[in-house]
């Protein structure tokens, strides 16, 4: 618990009291049991929903050597590769495929509104399900809407395959109607990408693309089929094994570093596990959780991974970076071991490089051997997949542990929980009498079960609020667009994640700016008894931006005022645009009410919800490292610097 | 800065040279030359990239060509351990008083004459890119007309081939 919450005099338990039972403090055993702040419980959080996927389900026998058209070989391709859902809209290149489609009995398409809806769409899904996540879309400006999504999935290692129709072969490079060259467009954005032109490459190039996409470093792989291919004749074959000779898909991890990792983690005094997206993507939360408990390590994580270990967890600090907690910052700045697991070292994590964590020896364990010392230099390099990572490093430390006893980390954790609560997350009222974003947030995520919730957010200050004061306690309940930064990615990202997870509740947590770039999905939604809920936090503007107006240009607000909030113009009405769009609108406009309408909005689930959470605009994200300053420079609010080293003088 | 000279062997497949290349400028590589062309296993091309780039960097820039699924192995050829040649073709103007002086330089640089017109020659060099270099200052008096160069082709010194490890790849895949 500890930080999320961390309005002064919350009911939730000191982190000192927490601290009694931790392993790695003095004197506890090896078996202590964590305590949940809340009840929790502490069921495996990784559990069934990240089974790994299975690109090549076996073909239906009766399928082999059939004749079939191209296009119906996509269709059958799709299905023998283990896809259910599919995301996309016809045109004219791909339209061979849209016919057998609508016999498909596995294959459920999702009719969206524009192509882009369609790639976040898969990204959500695949997000939340740890499947590979499929879109379709025609040739020319269907293939180049897809483009943003392919590149926000490549940057975030989502498993996901495009399929785009492309103009016959004989047109290909005559500046055709709708004639793009995809595959040069987004060559630079994929994992892998495909040009086929012949209907008998067309099963294979769908199983290899399903198999690069969802092995090693997941990411994109966009297949691009001519509409030639599509229309022709073909004998179906399905590959018995894939034969991709120089395609790694990832290397064990090395005991040798291993063990040294594991000698380092149990004689640092000031050790930090830095955990990112990689843990999720890997469903390794497991592991993760028994590294954390064996080791006595504080533990941080990123964006990326905020729910891989659970924010209730004594030993979790929160999240690291420009708008992380003062006690994960602080905590890499001091830290004299960081262990980085599946994270790159990002620059909003590392704010400016040369000085962050100077006094760390660093252990980079991922499965992509070029982040490996891409951006620091590494002492200890571990090359594999963090579920072997952590199968081989939780022994070997285990193993260290009773050779030389368990390290001492009192006084590190007296250090740390110290920060974290002299500088627990927090924000001050308002001054214009309109609600806070951060309680309207914070509620949210108290009103609304974790076990059964995916938060689904945007991309500016909502979608750092939703990071900070929201507590996840599991994997796949927190998505959204972290590297590429996406704005217009939470509302078709969510309506992916609700097909993919019909069970769960599903919140996107939108901004107003975000939501007018990508609202239209909610038509999807509202058709397709897709059921999710949307909260703008409106503060009738581009609130990042704004901030940084406030902050660094000298509050000259250019081109940031939306003119949707309270005491504007309201354009447009966003009750009434969700109405337009077939959703239950509501509205909030004080704290008095946030409750209720929560409450109102989770009591719906015939319909999507759309809640107009109006709010202050001048409510900014805290604490904060200016870009390309160091981390050492963090500023709990706003003109106020942690006293750093107050332990150590 | 250091030049480093690259061996990538790649699947035979279309577009493959243009994804290597569009790699190294991504990544704000300098590329100074490519070379690009069939190995004795049809299946298999080979890409020779002279680089300038420090050795960290080239590092990272090694293992981003890695994750490039078409491409089957990297290898460095270290100048001492290779053979590095470039071919050049160099027109110069000169007529019948001249011409003797001309064909005495590519004599001395072991090159050839592969085309004469009456005011004219065409000349072929192979070598490394600095006896070029020097061949090209030794033309400088001359009014050259036209000057084309191929990459950097390289290859190791000694029986070991680079090739068959990447092949047995593609054999049992």
């Amino acid at each position: 618990m500890a930080q999320a919450t961390a309005k002064p005099g919350a009911s939730a338990p000191r982190p000192s009291d927490a601290a009694k039972s931790r392993p790695g403090a003095a004197g506890a055993t090896a078996a202590t049991t964590q305590s949940t702040a809340n009840g929790t419980p502490d069921a495996d959080p990784a559990a069934p929903r990240m089974a790994r996927p299975t690109p090549q389900s076996n073909p239906d026998p009766s399928l082999l050597g059939r004749e079939m058209t191209g296009a119906e070989a996509i269709i059958r391709a799709l299905e023998c590769a283990g896809a259910t859902d599919v995301f996309g809209i016809p045109g004219g290149a791909i339209l061979p495929t849209y016919d057998p489609l609508l016999d498909s009995k596995q294959l459920k398409h999702v009719l969206v509104r524009h192509e882009q809806g369609a790639g976040h769409a898969a990204q959500g899904y695949a997000h939340a399900t740890g499947k590979v996540g499929v879109c379709i879309a025609t040739s020319g400006p269907g293939a180049t809407n897809l483009v943003t999504a392919i590149a926000d999935a490549n940057m975030d290692s989502i498993p996901m395959v495009a399929i785009t129709g492309q103009v016959g072969a004989s047109m290909i490079g005559t500046d055709a109607f709708q004639e793009a060259d995809i595959v040069g467009i987004t060559a630079p954005i994929t994992k892998h990408n495909m040009l086929v032109t012949d209907p008998k490459d067309i099963p294979k190039a769908i199983a290899e693309a399903f198999y690069i996409a969802s092995h090693g470093r997941p990411g994109p792989v966009l297949v691009d089929v001519a509409k030639s291919a599509q229309q022709a004749m073909t004998t179906f074959t399905w590959p018995e094994r894939i034969e991709l000779p120089g395609f790694n898909s990832g290397a064990r991890p090395h005991m040798k570093t291993v063990q040294e990792a594991a000698r380092l983690l149990a004689t640092a005094r000031r050790p930090v596990l830095y955990v990112g997206g990689g843990v999720i993507r890997s469903g390794a939360s497991e592991g993760l959780r028994r590294l954390t408990d064996v080791s006595g390590a504080a533990v941080v994580t990123t964006l990326m991974a905020r729910g891989a270990l659970p924010d209730s967890h004594p030993q979790h600090l929160g999240m690291p970076g420009m708008h992380g907690t003062v006690a994960a910052v602080a905590a890499l700045q001091k830290a004299d071991l960081v262990v980085s697991l599946g994270a790159r070292f990002d620059d909003r994590v590392t704010g400016k490089l040369d000085s962050f964590a100077p006094h760390a020896t660093i252990v980079h364990a991922d499965i992509d051997p070029a982040e490996i010392g891409k951006n620091r230099a590494v002492d200890v390099p571990i090359v594999g997949d963090l579920k072997d990572v952590f199968a081989a490093l939780v022994p070997a430390l285990e193993e260290e542990h009773l050779k030389h006893g368990r390290p001492d980390l009192e006084a590190w954790w007296h250090q740390l929980d110290d920060w974290r609560t002299t500088y627990a997350l927090g924000y001050t009222p308002t001054g214009d009498g309109l609600s806070s974003p951060q309680h309207v947030i914070q509620r949210l995520g108290e009103l609304n079960d974790p076990e059964s919730t995916i938060y689904v957010s945007g991309v500016g200050q909502h979608q750092m609020w939703a990071s900070q004061f929201i507590r996840y306690e599991r994997p796949n309940t927190w998505i959204n667009s972290g590297g590429l930064g996406t704005m217009g990615f939470s509302v078709p990202a969510a309506m992916g994640a609700q097909v993919g997870m019909p069970d769960l509740r599903v919140w996107a947590i939108d901004g107003d700016g975000c939501f007018q770039m990508t609202n239209q999905e909610l038509v999807t939604c509202a058709i397709n008894q897709i059921p999710i809920k949307v909260a703008i936090i409106n503060n009738s503007s581009l609130g990042m931006v704004r901030q940084w107006q406030t902050l660094f240009y000298d509050q000259r607000y250019s081109n940031t005022d939306l003119h949707t909030g309270h005491g504007t113009a309201r354009i447009p009405d966003f009750l009434k645009l969700a109405e337009a769009m077939g959703c239950v609108g509501l509205r909030c406009e004080s704290d008095a009410d946030v409750d209720a309408t929560i409450r109102t909005a989770n009591a719906i689930n015939d319909r999507p919800v759309v809640v107009d959470f109006t709010v202050s605009r001048d409510a900014m994200v805290w604490p904060m490292v200016a870009a390309g300053k160091s981390n050492d420079e963090i500023q709990y609010a706003h003109g106020i610097a942690p006293e750093w080293d107050r332990e150590e003088q | 800065m250091t030049t480093h000279t690259l061996s990538v062997l790649v699947e035979n497949k279309p577009g493959v040279l243009a994804r290597v290349a569009g790699l190294f400028s991504r990544r704000a590589f300098n590329i100074h030359s490519l070379a690009v062309g069939q190995t004795e296993h049809p299946e298999i091309s080979r890409i020779t990239v002279v680089v300038d780039v420090d050795e960290l960097p080239l590092e990272q820039v090694t293992k981003q060509l890695n994750k490039l699924v078409n491409v089957l192995k990297i290898v460095e050829l270290e100048s001492d351990r290779s053979v590095q040649r470039d071919l050049l073709l160099v027109k110069v103007r000169c007529d019948s008083r001249q011409r003797a002086d001309v064909l005495q330089i590519v004599d001395l640089f072991r090159a050839h004459v592969v085309d004469v017109a009456p005011d004219s020659v065409v000349i072929e060099a192979v070598g490394n890119p600095s006896k070029l270099q020097a061949l090209l200052a030794a033309f400088q008096p001359y009014d050259v007309r036209e000057i084309v160069q191929s990459g950097t082709v390289a290859i190791g010194r000694g029986s070991r081939s680079i090739t068959e490890r990447a092949l047995e790849k593609v054999a049992t895949a």
